[in-house]
Parts: C-alpha cells; sequence; structure tokens
C-alpha cells in the first residue's frame, strides 16, 4: 500500500496539516518558551533580554529578597489552607448532597456559581464585604459588641486569610462537584454491603469510599494545586500584594519584575522557580497516572 | 376502581414514609441552608450596595436592603467612572471583551476540534508525542511564557493589539479544548467513519458531515467554557494590550483600586456585578452543560 504513494510526509496530509497550530503550540510556545526562560534566568537581563552569563546570581538574589521569601511564605500558608480546606468543604458538601435531598440542582447551582465569576470580580467582592469600616466589623459592633475586630485585609499578620476566605468562596464549588460526581460513581452495592455489616456511615466514608475515590482526589488535586501556584488575579484585585508586601505571591513577584521593575532577570528566576513547584507535583502524578498504565496494558 | 381498592386495602404498600422532620433532616436541611445563604450572600450584597446612594451606604449596614433604589451607579460605573487618566467607565472595556472574546472562541474551538479530530481519526507517526506536550504545557505556570510570547509578539508585530490577545487565548485554550474534542470524538461508533470512508469521503467531508452534527453538544460545552475563560482573564489582558484596548477585567480593576479621592463603592460594585454579569448569565442559563464543560477539565488524557 505505501509503495504506491511516493512520499511518506504527505501521507494523510489533511490531518498534518489540521495539527500544525498543536504543533507550532506544543514546540515553540511549551517547549521553546519554557526553555527559553530557564536559559535566561541564568543572564542578568534587566530591561531587555540577554545573554550574558551570570550563573546562579540571579537565583541567589532572588532567595536574597525579603519579598520572594514573604511570596514563597504566603503561597505556602495559603496553599496548604486551600488544600485542606478546599478538600474537607468540598468533600463534606458533596457527601451532604449525596443524602438523596430536596433542591439537589438549586443547592449545588448556588454553591458553584462563584466558580463562574473572575477572580478580579471575587476579589473586589470580599474586599467590599472585610471592608472594616462597612463591611462585617461594622455590623458586628452595630449588634453591640463595640470591641469586635475583624479586619484581615488591614492587619498585615492575617491578611492572607482575607484571600482565603475569597479563594475558599470562589473555589470550593469546584471542588464539591468533582467529589459528588466521585461519589456517584461508587457501586450502591459498596453501601448497602457497609450496612449490613453495621458499619457507621461515617467510617465507611473514610475507610471505603473515600479510598475508593482516589482517582477522583487524585485529578481534583493536581485541578487545585495547579490553580494555587498560578494565583495573581486574586490578590492583584483584593489586595493588591498589601497591606505592605503582605500578600505578595510569587506569580505577581514575577510579572512585578518583568513588567514593572525592567528586571527581566528576576522574573525569569521566579518564573522557573514556579515552575519546579507544578514539576514537584506533576510529574510523580504522571509516573503514578500514566507511567502504570504502561505495565497494564 | 372503588372494588379493587377495597379488596386490596389490607395495609399501606412500599415503605414507611419517613419523618420529615426527622432530627437527621433538620440537620442536613439547615446546614445546607446556612451553607447556601453563605454563598450567595456575596452576590446579594453586590446587587444590594450597587442600588443604594452613597449616604445611605454611609450610614450603614451592607446587607440591608435599599431604602431609596437608585440606578445611577450603573450608568456611573458603565459610562463615567474614571480609570486614574480616562473617564469613560467600563464600557470601552466593556467591547474590548466583546471584541476578544468572540473570535478567541471561535479561533480557538476550530482549530482545537479540527486538531482533535485529527488525532482521534487521523492518527499519523508522531501525533502523540505532540499532544503529550501540548498536555503537559497545560500545567506549565503561564508566568514561565509570559515574556517569550512577548517577544514572539512583538517580532510579528502583534503585540499591544487585540489579533495579538486572541492568539494567546487560542494558544491557552488549545490543550484543553483538544482533549474535550479528541476523547469525545473518539467516544463515537467507529463504524460511522469506516462507512463515510468506504463512500468515498476524506478528511474534511467526515468532519463537516458527521462529525461536527453529532457532536453539538460538545461544541456548547466548548464555548461555554471558553467564552467564561477568555471573559475572567486578567493576568494575559494586563500583559499583551495596552490601556486602548484593556478587556474589562482589567478596566473594573483600574476602576475599583485606582480612584483618588473618595471612593464611590456602589459604583464600584455596580461595575464588578457588570463584569460579571456574562459568565454568571451563561452559568444560570447553560446548567449542566457548565458542570459537564469543568468535569472535561478533570478528565484525564
Amino acid at each position: 500500500m505505501a509503495s504506491t504513494r511516493p512520499n511518506q510526509l504527505f501521507r494523510n496530509k489533511s490531518a498534518k496539516i489540521a495539527a500544525i497550530p498543536m504543533i507550532v503550540t506544543a514546540l515553540f510556545v511549551f517547549v521553546g518558551g519554557t526553555a527559553w526562560t530557564i536559559v535566561y534566568s541564568f543572564t542578568s537581563s534587566g530591561l531587555l533580554p540577554r545573554l550574558k552569563w551570570v550563573g546562579l546570581d540571579q537565583y541567589e538574589r532572588l532567595w536574597d529578597t525579603r519579598k520572594w521569601l514573604v511570596s514563597i511564605e504566603n503561597l505556602a500558608i495559603y496553599g496548604l489552607s486551600m488544600l485542606v480546606l478546599v478538600f474537607v468543604i468540598g468533600f463534606i458538601l458533596a457527601a451532604l448532597l449525596d443524602q438523596k435531598i430536596r433542591f439537589e440542582n438549586t443547592i449545588r447551582t448556588v454553591i458553584l456559581y462563584p466558580y463562574a465569576l473572575s477572580f478580579v470580580v471575587t476579589g473586589l467582592v470580599w474586599q467590599w464585604i472585610l471592608n472594616p469600616e462597612f463591611g462585617v466589623q461594622n455590623i458586628v459592633r452595630g449588634w453591640g459588641w463595640e470591641t469586635f475586630t475583624f479586619d484581615p485585609l488591614y492587619n498585615a499578620e492575617i491578611a492572607i486569610f482575607g484571600i482565603l476566605i475569597a479563594g475558599l468562596w470562589q473555589g470550593s464549588g469546584l471542588v464539591m462537584v468533582l467529589m459528588l460526581a466521585g461519589l456517584r460513581g461508587i457501586d450502591q452495592d459498596v453501601w448497602k454491603a457497609a450496612r449490613v455489616d453495621g458499619i457507621p456511615a461515617w467510617k465507611t466514608y473514610l475507610f471505603i469510599v473515600i479510598p475508593m475515590m482516589r482517582p477522583v482526589f487524585i485529578t481534583t488535586l493536581v485541578l487545585v494545586v495547579t490553580g494555587i501556584v498560578k494565583i495573581y488575579d486574586l490578590i492583584v484585585a483584593q489586595t493588591g500584594g498589601g497591606p505592605g508586601i503582605a500578600t505578595e505571591v510569587p506569580a505577581k513577584y514575577v510579572y512585578d519584575m518583568m513588567f514593572q521593575a525592567n528586571n527581566l532577570g528576576q522574573g525569569f528566576a521566579a518564573s522557573t522557580m514556579m515552575l519546579v513547584t507544578v514539576a514537584l507535583v506533576v510529574i510523580p502524578w504522571a509516573f503514578l497516572e500514566f507511567g502504570g498504565s504502561k505495565n497494564r496494558g | 376502581m372503588v372494588e379493587t381498592t377495597s379488596h386490596s386495602f389490607t395495609g399501606p404498600h412500599g415503605p414507611k414514609p419517613k419523618k420529615a422532620l426527622s432530627r437527621r433532616n433538620i440537620f442536613l436541611y439547615g446546614t445546607l441552608f446556612v451553607v447556601t445563604l453563605y454563598y450567595a450572600l456575596p452576590l446579594y450584597i453586590m446587587i444590594v450596595t450597587s442600588l443604594k446612594g452613597m449616604p445611605e451606604i454611609r450610614l450603614g449596614n451592607i446587607f440591608a436592603p435599599p431604602l431609596e433604589v437608585t440606578f445611577e451607579p450603573w450608568v456611573k460605573a458603565w459610562s463615567q467612572a474614571c480609570t486614574g487618566l480616562t473617564c469613560d467607565g467600563l464600557s470601552t472595556g466593556f467591547w474590548n471583551s466583546v471584541r476578544i472574546t468572540i473570535p478567541s472562541v471561535i479561533l480557538s474551538i476550530i482549530i482545537a476540534s479540527v486538531n482533535g479530530y485529527a488525532l482521534a481519526n487521523w492518527k499519523f507517526k508522531g501525533a502523540n508525542v505532540f499532544f503529550t506536550i501540548l498536555i503537559f504545557g497545560a500545567f506549565i505556570p503561564y508566568q514561565v511564557m509570559l515574556y517569550p510570547i512577548v517577544i514572539m509578539l512583538r517580532e510579528i508585530g502583534l503585540y499591544g493589539s487585540l489579533t495579538g490577545l486572541v492568539i494567546v487565548h487560542t494558544v491557552f485554550g488549545m490543550p484543553i479544548l483538544t482533549l474535550l474534542f479528541r476523547n469525545y470524538f473518539s467516544s463515537l461508533p467507529e463504524e460511522l467513519f469506516k462507512a463515510a470512508r468506504v463512500d468515498g469521503a476524506g478528511f474534511w467531508g467526515i468532519y463537516f458531515r458527521i462529525m461536527v452534527p453529532m457532536s453539538l453538544p460538545i461544541f456548547t460545552v466548548a464555548v461555554i467554557l471558553q467564552v467564561t475563560g477568555i471573559w475572567n482573564d486578567f493576568l494575559f489582558g494586563v500583559v499583551y494590550t495596552g490601556p486602548d484596548s484593556y478587556p474589562m477585567t482589567v478596566s473594573l480593576n483600574n476602576i475599583v483600586n485606582s480612584t483618588q479621592g473618595v471612593k464611590e463603592y456602589n459604583v464600584n460594585m455596580a461595575a464588578t456585578i457588570i463584569t460579571g454579569l456574562v459568565p454568571l448569565t451563561i452559568y444560570f442559563v447553560s446548567g449542566k452543560l457548565f458542570v459537564r464543560g469543568i468535569a472535561a477539565g478533570a478528565v484525564k488524557g
């Protein structure tokens, strides 16, 4: 068959043409762009990129910069709290919705709508609600508790938790929907068997259902973690990184360095660190998910 | 009918109805009610605040419904609010967003659906290598590729223009959309494809006459996914466009966060809700399809 066609390259031509955008994106943007940034993170690029090697200088400076250290610390605090809470809240809500209740659709619709909103909108709404002069603090004081203080966005110590409140409001609906899909995928016989054996519901969830939902948990985990590392617009809208530098995050550090401080080298080094963070999560996941499947055939 | 009932009526059939007010139900519905209220509250506060006058806001309670409903903040947010330099409100940003979103959605879906179709039905050597790179690319933080793309766009003279941003959205929409279409086309019965081949249909013939008409739901899911994603984008908008072509999210942020002098909270909230209106409408209208779009993002390749 192949001998009737003279040139291998032109076999299945239309499909290859259709795939050109993918090939260009994969090679030039994803591989090329990433490699370019990593290479230039070892240079002294300032306003413009230039190939003047400085070894690990940019990285040393990065880890000496207070703003970066604060950014990393914030990402760690926000990330860990977000991860734990979004899973706990998302799973509990999904379990509650899975009790054959009425109005399930209405409740799910209300809990998920924040996810349709942009981070900018989310940040601005919560900036308003957490405004101490008019928002929650003012309301509670109005009820007679005069010394009540709740001003996370104005208190550098806890400002990152003000962001967390908004992030949870926006993102927990997504986890709930994914978990609910996972729960619906569990065979009803499992529940019947557990009931016959007299195992209490919470134990069934903890020791039988959740382990069975491992694939759902892992995909959700990957989605949530990559979302956390990317967090940027929420901060810009809600606090602008303030008060002071209390809510700075790595993604914002990168943007500020590249497009405001004209310090490209720092931006490249910082973004490479972000890439390393994501790789630490995604590569093990890819091995578990796809590496194992080869053995299974 | 009367007879049969009287005959067979020896007691109620079916399971015993549960008491509606069991302790379990009170706890269950009580919790869900409070949770639902919590999630709904910010939307309520946005709306209520945007309908009040400033004197009323200063007096008081962000939860209270407006005593006097005024639409002035909405008008102001739309056409007069200031972003530091100019004072033409959100309308410019809105139309920029429309001019960004429509071509981006169309272009990204055309490219990704044809590509997904090629990957599903016309696999060529090496296709999977590129596809794997594409999927892993979806996990690379955007910040890593931000500047190389600036250079690429500058080279072709599109940096700072709407067209440039459309290309960026198409590129970054590609992984998820290609995955979505590839998986869907693979799930269609193969006999269909083979029969069309036997009848002499080629690559494009099968795509337009069989694949597209059979896949309208997945196209709808893709549209929902892209419209909300692109409309809500902030980072690409701020990096790849200039002040004249900023999308709505960027203008909104500038209106609210860069005002000097007295902050007009009602105008800010009106602007916020106007910006959220497009994705919210899509969300409430599309219902289950929106959820399907999310699930598509979670499905592994």
